[in-house]
């Protein structure tokens, strides 16, 4: 059972939209959130599920969860049908949503937790033993007698993780756990998330805008659009298939022609700076060394492709294809 | 025995919760008092013009006035109870993290709202009341049997109180926006639990039918228990009967509301 630790084959998720189309007249009209996804995540794996906005993620982890029922497809968490067996499948997974909160809003984090100890009947020991744990890893000491609403996003988020975690849950399933946080709470958060699945062998199931927590995190990627699955596979794979490219700033000494360098080729100049483009999947290093070496450089950066950027070129290929 | 465990700390959450805003809580005593003061002397002159409307003597309609008050956010009969907070998670979309979490939502919201309501009766209501008591001539018990009577009628009025605001809450999952539903409610609510005027001032076939409805389990069933002018066992199983429908009806309406959202969306 290691191999499919969460299952899902040719799973469909088809809402019926009404719309009122003059007086007293509605249109229905399906649409197809999820169309026909199969994979499968084995136990301890750490998956990215990224796609644009309105590509069907949430509805996915929504139907993990058990809130939402597929219209079509067999789906199994732990060998549990998750709309079948909600209440227990809840044992046995944590959840956290980026934007929304399970903590108690006017009342100190502690009390929230206290609450999460007799709502999944964690044994004392193991509850005070995951406490201490995540109290610690997450930094959330000084925390725990302030009220909820008193939290930064920051702050709050990683409290929002501790609720998930206190019951031992053998998947997490995190939608969009970095959004809005600043770059030390981003750190934190994916350090922990990290050592999460090293030393427990949680599974992970990961939804993001941010291709850096993907990056830093997951082995693999998986790239969902209009509810079909496109991708899955390595994150370096994601950047071959989608001919992605990384941008280099260059400032230089004074205004030049532009840059001709076999590595990259100029897109923009204005001025004294100049943006080159070079594929994602070489190094970036001895682009440099070269620039450096034969022009005035002042100074550079070096720009990620992000990730609807990646997805928009995937989309592009496709429909040329 | 787990469950109970729960329960009791999402009550005793909600409890402290309230207990947080003591400003609010300082002015809705005010408030309390101020509202009771004006309707004590409407009541006065009404009774002046009409001895024994409704059967009431001059204390026991202050007696019922102050007890209004007292009861008034503690049965959150013109709103403010957890309902608020429910519609607005239904309306976000918040619902979802309540439905995957293994708990009833109805016992939740209940324990929630029974936590609140005991906070409203000892922080709002009992201010009021001794203000009243200690300033105006009551009629009150002087037995601990009728005061325990009309602890168990708060109780059972805790509990149809709430069986009729879940029901407007979960109208949200259909409206999205329960406000309209939610103010109708208030406005039926205060009138006909009594807030305006006992129920037995009524006559006739109106009379009849509001005393009939749940509504009268909220202040007229208290009061009726603690100016002894009802058996307090029959009080109970008029209460009892309304908040065991209302609440069946709750579980049923929920289980529609959230088989719907599982199938459909939220």
């Amino acid at each position: 059972m290691d191999g499919d630790f969460i299952e899902l084959d040719r799973v469909e998720k088809v809402f019926e939209v009404r719309r009122k189309t003059g007086f007293l007249k509605r249109e229905r009209r399906q649409v197809r959130a999820v169309d026909s996804i199969s994979f499968t995540v084995p136990r301890g794996e750490m998956v990215g599920y990224i796609g644009p906005n309105g590509a069907g993620k949430s509805t996915t982890i929504k139907m993990l969860t058990g809130i939402l029922t597929p219209s079509g497809g067999r789906l199994r968490v732990a060998g549990i049908d998750p709309s079948r067996e909600r209440s227990r499948l809840a044992h046995r997974i944590g959840v956290v949503f980026g934007q929304r909160t399970t903590l108690w809003w006017d009342l100190p984090l502690i009390d929230s937790y206290r609450l999460v100890h007799r709502m999944y009947r964690i044994p004392d020991g193991r509850y005070r033993e995951n406490l201490d744990r995540c109290v610690e890893l997450l930094d959330l000491a000084d925390l725990l007698d302030v009220p909820v609403r008193q939290l930064s996003l920051g702050q709050r988020m990683r409290g929002d993780i501790a609720a998930a975690l206190l019951h031992d849950p053998e998947v997490l399933y995190l939608d969009e756990p970095t959004i809005g946080l600043d770059v030390i709470s981003k750190a934190k958060v994916r350090g922990f998330l990290r050592d999460l699945n090293a030393e427990r062998g949680t599974t992970v199931l990961l939804t993001t805008h941010d291709l850096q927590d993907i990056e830093q995190l997951c082995s693999r990627v998986m790239v969902i659009d209009h509810g079909r699955l496109m991708y899955d596979g390595p994150l370096a794979g994601l950047h071959e298939v989608g001919e992605s490219e990384r941008t280099l700033v260059v400032d230089l000494e004074r205004e030049l022609p532009p840059i001709e360098v076999p590595e990259a080729r100029v897109v923009k100049v204005e001025g004294p700076r100049q943006w080159l483009a070079f594929p994602a999947s070489g190094s970036a290093a001895p682009l440099v060394a070269r620039i450096a070496a034969e022009y005035p450089l002042v100074d550079l950066s070096v720009r990620e492709p992000d990730i609807e950027a990646v997805i928009a070129q995937m989309y592009a290929d496709r429909a040329t294809a | 025995m787990g469950a109970g465990r729960l329960y009791a700390a999402v009550a005793s959450g909600a409890f402290r919760r309230y207990a947080t805003y003591r400003a609010a809580t300082a002015a809705g005593v005010f408030t309390n008092t101020v509202f009771g003061l004006i309707l004590v002397y409407t009541y006065l002159a009404l009774w002046d013009e009409k001895p024994h409307l409704g059967g009431y003597d001059q204390a026991q309609a202050v007696t019922y006035v102050w007890l209004g008050q007292a009861l008034l956010s503690t049965l959150a009969i013109g709103g403010g109870g957890v309902e608020d907070e429910l519609m607005e998670r239904i309306r976000t979309g918040d619902i979802a993290i309540d439905l995957y979490r293994p708990a009833d939502l109805q016992l939740w919201w209940l324990s929630a709202d029974l936590g609140r309501a005991l906070f409203q009766l000892m922080g709002r209501g009992v201010l009021p009341f001794v203000f009243g008591a200690v300033f105006f001539p009551v009629a009150l018990p002087s037995d601990a049997g009728t005061w325990a009577a009309f602890l168990v009628a708060v109780l059972l009025a805790m509990l149809v109180g709430f069986g009729i605001r879940f029901l407007v809450a979960l109208s949200a999952f259909w409206l999205l926006d329960g406000t309209g539903v939610a103010q109708t409610a208030w406005i039926t609510g205060f009138f006909c639990s009594g807030m305006v005027l006992p129920l037995n001032v009524f006559p006739g076939a109106i009379g009849e039918t509001v005393r009939a409805l749940p509504w009268s389990s909220l202040l007229q069933a208290p009061a009726d228990v603690l100016l002894g002018r009802a058996e307090p066992w029959g009080v109970f199983a008029f209460q009892g009967a309304w908040a065991l429908a209302l609440l069946a009806l709750g579980r049923l309406v929920q289980s529609v509301a959230t088989r719907r959202v599982v199938v459909q969306g939220g």
